[in-house]
């Protein structure tokens, strides 16, 4: 294990920057969301959560997928390259780390998404462990340990320092790159960490939302949960944006469409969200045609149909973002809460 | 708060409102959500309090396709979207049962969580009947306080008054929270230079992920298909394509709603990226005072709104060249 002074970090940032892209929570106009770092980059690290989940440095909200140009009676087709150049997330929660694997689960698989596979493979992630969790998180329930980082290099801040350690080949990498900048890590510090993970412990052992019971929510209950009336009443205060899905680290649904460069296309592909009117929308028509269905396919996929396609993943982390953000204060937490006073009501 | 879930369930009992729009409490002390309660037992789980700002006169369009009557509660600030509604035919009056609620200001938890308040367990002072100037807050990071008028939100600070402007009847007292020049803000704005300007909006709304959230919200947006859902035609735009789009859908919307916003601040209370969003909407005002008159929309009823009437002093296009 290495350490470096917090005081320090900047010039960490500044040699990973040197050698590669290194994306980071910033801060701008007052909200902090990931970003590349450049030397007035306003650094933010103490903020819990990001706005967005860092999942667009590997799915971005909007990429171009080809490009056509006609030229008089000639039509070329350029596929967009793809990403060749190594870089570096900083700063990635836990969470938001169980969240790519939730997205690689749905990427990777044959046949691979060669735009996201390209962005993974180029991709070190270091996460930072958390301290002060809030009490919108539940994460725990989803088996995510916020003090122990599962990514290529794992970082804690402990005291005045940040620890570090490399957990896969390419975080040793990267731990090569910036050898000068690492110093071991005593045993009294590594200690000290030990303490401090213990205390975060507590803590997540205190939030309320930590001892949700997903009991009944599986692969298998699908027609049970399908067909409940609870739906009814749940929906009817949402308001069909899609706030809860651009902020979410798993929600993965795109569209794809062209935009008009005047002389061809550019066909893109963009985060969609199933809380929209024209979700999936086909030649025939809409799949879903009102709110409630609409409302009903996203807690359904994320608590029945991924875990049953995905050997039992959830296709939630626990970040709680959804729980913060939604204009009228629906969630998760609420509909598997709903359910489970139901089914109490019934026993 | 009590009397308010009895009037409610009176209501419902003889027969005068079919179900009752209010707010369920939530599983936060900080997070009730809008709901519909159609029986009195259901009231057990009723709310109002300092958290419950969702104005709900845009859920009485769906309301007013309903059978029967729904009870609605309004802030005074809600009522004036309500009146704008009713002048633009989109809500039924004789489906609505008015019942102006009480306000004394209400919070936003990011002003809270910026104060790096979190891990919250209970919040005192956050009642409707109470006059607490403090809001006294349980953490599992200890104990934590903020001024009520700290937690506020923004556009409490320039609240229209305690007055409601339609209703059935009014329950419990309000208190005007006005403490900041309503135009302040856009002023601010007006003095910067042009490359200034500029380079504020486009790193406020650089932060926009369109989840439509400012729009869904608005009650003055009340098109059953907008434009930029609109699979028919070019103008649908699910994402920012570029840097101009990212604007276009933020000016387009503030045109649209020109003349008929109450500024009522809910784009900026939803938007998940903290994007001054009502400042657009505020200048435009602003400008219709100057031109037109001095104007609110959803004072009333039955007015004409400045633009949709065509008078002999109405000022002529060329002034946006002279003004520059």
């Amino acid at each position: 294990m290495y350490k470096i002074a917090r005081e320090n970090l900047s010039a960490l940032f500044r040699a990973i920057a040197a050698e590669q892209e290194l994306y980071l929570p910033v801060r701008t106009a007052g909200q902090v969301n990931y970003g590349i770092w450049t030397e007035d980059a306003e650094v933010d690290l103490d903020t819990l959560k990001s706005v967005k989940s860092p999942k667009d440095v590997f799915f971005p909200q909007s990429e171009t997928l080809y490009t056509c140009v006609k030229e008089g009676r000639r039509l070329t087709v350029e596929p967009e390259a793809l990403k060749e150049q190594r870089f570096v997330v900083f700063g990635m929660k836990p969470c938001d780390v169980q969240g790519v694997r939730v997205l690689d689960q749905v990427f990777l698989a044959e046949p691979a998404d060669s735009f996201y596979a390209a962005r993974r493979e180029h991709g070190t992630v270091v996460s930072l462990a958390c301290r002060e969790p809030e009490e919108s998180c539940f994460c725990k329930v989803f088996g995510v340990d916020c003090t122990e980082p599962s990514a290529d290099v794992a970082v804690w801040f402990a005291g005045d320092d940040l620890l570090w350690k490399a957990q896969t080949e390419k975080g040793e990498q990267l731990t090569v790159m910036l050898g000068g900048l690492l110093e071991e890590a005593s045993g009294q510090e590594q200690s000290l960490l030990e303490e401090e993970k213990e205390k975060t412990r507590r803590i997540v052992g205190e939030l309320p939302y930590m001892e949700l019971s997903l009991d009944g929510w599986d692969g298998n209950a699908v027609e049970e949960r399908f067909g409940s009336s609870l739906w009814e009443e749940l929906y009817r205060p949402c308001l069909a944006c899609g706030t809860c899905t651009f902020v979410c680290p798993t929600c993965q649904c795109y569209d794809i469409r062209d935009y008009d460069t005047g002389n061809g296309v550019k066909r893109f592909r963009c985060w969609d969200s199933c809380m929209y009117s024209d979700f999936t929308m086909m030649a025939h028509g809409n799949n879903r045609t009102s709110q409630m269905q609409r409302f009903r396919q996203r807690f359904m996929h994320k608590l029945v149909y991924f875990p049953a396609n995905n050997d039992g993943m959830y296709s939630c982390v626990g970040c709680g973002r959804c729980v913060e953000k939604c204009p009228s204060a629906l969630n998760i937490v609420k509909v598997v809460k709903a359910f489970e006073k139901e089914g109490g009501a019934e026993a | 708060m009590q009397e308010l879930r009895e009037r409610a369930a009176a209501l419902l009992a003889d027969g005068t409102v079919d179900r009752v729009l209010g707010w369920r409490a939530g599983d936060m002390p900080w997070n009730p959500e809008p709901a519909y309660f159609e029986t009195q037992e259901s009231l057990r789980d009723f709310v109002y309090d300092g958290f419950c700002g969702a104005n709900l006169s845009k859920y009485m369009i769906e309301a007013s396709k309903l059978d029967g009557k729904t009870l609605v509660c309004l802030k005074p600030c809600d009522t004036y979207s309500f009146n704008q509604l009713l002048k633009e035919h989109r809500v039924d009056r004789d489906k609505a049962y008015i019942i102006g609620v009480g306000c004394r200001g209400k919070l936003d938890m990011e002003k809270i969580r910026a104060h790096g308040i979190k891990g919250i367990r209970t919040i005192r002072g956050a009642g409707i009947e109470e006059d607490e100037k403090t809001l006294s807050i349980d953490t599992i990071y200890g104990q934590k306080s903020i001024s009520y008028e700290d937690a506020m939100l923004s556009r409490c600070h320039v609240c229209k008054g305690k007055e409601h402007r339609i209703f059935d009847e009014q329950l419990g007292t309000s208190k005007e929270t006005q403490d900041a020049d309503r135009f302040a803000e856009v002023e601010r704005i007006e003095a910067m230079s042009p490359e200034e300007r500029f380079a504020f909006f486009q790193k406020e709304l650089s932060k926009c992920i369109r989840c439509n959230a400012c729009r869904n919200v608005c009650p003055a947006c009340s098109c059953r298909k907008c434009v930029f859902d609109s699979t028919k035609f070019d103008s649908a735009q699910k994402a920012n394509s570029d840097s101009f789009e990212e604007k276009m859908f933020h000016i387009i919307r503030a045109f649209h709603v020109a003349g008929r916003c109450t500024d009522c601040g809910e784009c900026s209370r939803v938007c998940p990226q903290g994007i001054p969003l009502h400042l657009f909407n505020r200048k435009f005002i602003k400008d219709i005072d100057v031109f037109y008159g001095e104007y609110q929309a959803g004072a009333d009823a039955e007015s004409k709104g400045p633009l949709t009437s065509y008078t002999i002093e109405d000022v002529e296009p060329g002034i946006v060249g002279e003004r520059g």
